[in-house]
């Protein structure tokens, strides 16, 4: 196993190209929450030339649905959601919003890993269901647009030390599909 | 006949809601905790060890072992000698669902119709309900909380019954490989075998209520949810799907007489966080 290593946000290109897949990160800064519906919204925007409500330059989406917070905490359990589901939108965020690293769960697509090459990207996977546990991690959060979506709607969260596995690098390295990988 | 009051039933319902998302059942506690002691990868040994934190957190502070806190899927069972009194027993536990799942801070994962709108419900109704009439005047309900990713997992298979044990061994194995790490392993796995095509899926689904690791009453069965097993954990998906020994948990077979024409095969999974509890009225 490798080392540690801590990451802030927002990503540079380098910082990005520093990350290979296997190594575990604690990841600090703002992200951005974003599920299907979200995803799709964003990229109309983008079909249609439109601004963005959050500005992804340089930032990360997390794809998660957190449950709602109780009185006095800063955000319910907040898990990652399977990332598939996202495959589609993906490459449009990285080639137009400048989207420089995903948080989910499972495996992506081909077409993801060629944009996250092309585009010097990162996947981290979260530890699916630990979600009351990567709760602590997170600062901060605030419902920056979408409220119709409920729990879909974009977040914005500070995280401090959020625990990750680069799962797929920028150069296409893929635990899911080399679990060998050190 | 005995009356059990609506608002009798949407407490009970309330409180189960609350239980199952926060607390893991202790047979799936021990499970992840034998399944840390065997695995040999390091990473997958690392995301078990977060699962049990996790429960451990979710049961001390009363927050949910995962976000998705699921479609409300109950299992109930009514005596025939059983009425509900001042209401139904559906809108019974819709209510006491609603107000679990509001009370309890828990996420509403349900949208209205689901091509066109797609409008969340905002209060986790409807649930799914699958009411059986027994013998009797008690009211059993078995709630199962069941997230999305480990659901889309699901797959079902009209077999022609040439197909055999072998063709179920390959459907099953493949389905869990396919999976990959979608949905959330270590799983459990629930095989239906037999019935007509909902009642395979019913089973699947039924199949994964049962105590964890507590083998089929019938030997042969016993014997294939053993070689299941094996060969789903011979796969090296492992925790997360990043490798290693742990890919399921158990595998639970049920199965119901079917069609000299058929071999209906369906599978369902259920992820680490496999929650659910009961209670009897």
């Amino acid at each position: 196993m490798k080392n540690t290593v801590k990451i802030e946000l927002p990503l540079s290109d380098a910082a990005v190209e520093t990350l290979s897949a296997g190594t575990q990160v604690l990841l600090s800064g703002v992200i951005y929450t974003a599920r299907d519906a979200a995803h799709k919204r964003l990229c109309e925007l983008i079909a249609k030339g439109e601004q963005l409500p959050v500005d992804l330059n340089g930032g990360a989406l997390y794809f998660v649905g957190p449950a709602p917070a109780k009185p006095g905490a800063v955000i319910g359990s907040a898990g990652p959601t399977t990332s598939y589901r996202m495959d589609a939108y993906s490459p449009i965020l990285m080639e137009h919003a400048g989207l420089k690293a995903m948080i989910g769960k499972g495996n992506r697509s081909k077409s993801v890993v060629d944009a996250m090459i092309r585009h010097k990207c990162v996947y981290f996977a979260a530890t699916g269901g630990a979600a009351a546990l990567i709760a602590k991690c997170i600062t901060a959060c605030e419902v920056v647009c979408y409220e119709d979506l409920g729990p879909e709607a974009i977040h914005r969260l500070e995280v401090k030390d959020m625990p990750l596995l680069v799962a797929i690098d920028c150069r296409g390295r893929n635990l899911y599909e080399n679990p060998e990988i050190q | 006949m005995r009356t059990i009051q609506f608002n009798a039933v949407a407490d009970a319902v309330t409180a189960l809601c609350l239980k199952a998302a926060y607390d893991l059942p202790g047979d799936i506690m021990q499970g992840l905790e034998n399944a840390l002691a065997q695995e040999r990868s390091e990473r997958g040994r690392i995301f078990l060890g977060q699962c049990i934190e996790n429960a451990r957190i979710a049961a001390r502070e009363r927050m949910p072992i995962c976000q998705d806190t699921g479609f409300a899927v109950y299992f109930i069972e009514m005596g025939e000698d059983v009425r509900i009194g001042g209401g139904s027993l559906y809108d019974a536990v819709n209510a006491g669902t609603a107000r679990g799942y509001t009370a309890g801070y828990l996420r509403k994962s349900i949208v209205t119709d689901p091509l066109f709108r797609r409008r969340n419900t905002g209060d986790n109704t409807p649930a799914v309900i699958h009411l059986e009439l027994v013998p009797g005047d008690k009211l059993s309900i078995v709630l199962a909380p069941k997230g999305g990713g480990s659901e889309n997992m699901s797959a079902l298979k009209m077999f022609p019954p040439a197909a055999g044990r072998a063709g179920l061994v390959e459907f099953v194995v493949d389905s869990v490989t396919r999976a990959g790490g979608n949905p959330c392993p270590p799983t459990i796995v629930g095989v239906g075998v037999g019935g007509t095509f909902e009642k395979v899926a019913y089973l699947a689904k039924k199949a994964l209520l049962r105590p964890l690791g507590q083998p089929h009453p019938e030997a042969e069965y016993a014997a294939l949810e053993q070689e299941l097993l094996e060969k789903i954990n011979a796969s090296n998906i492992g925790p997360q799907g990043l490798g290693g020994d742990t890919t399921a948990l158990a595998v639970h077979i049920e199965y119901f007489p079917c069609h000299i024409a058929s071999f209906p095969v369906a599978v369902n999974l259920n992820c680490h966080a496999a929650r659910h509890d009961q209670v009897v009225l």
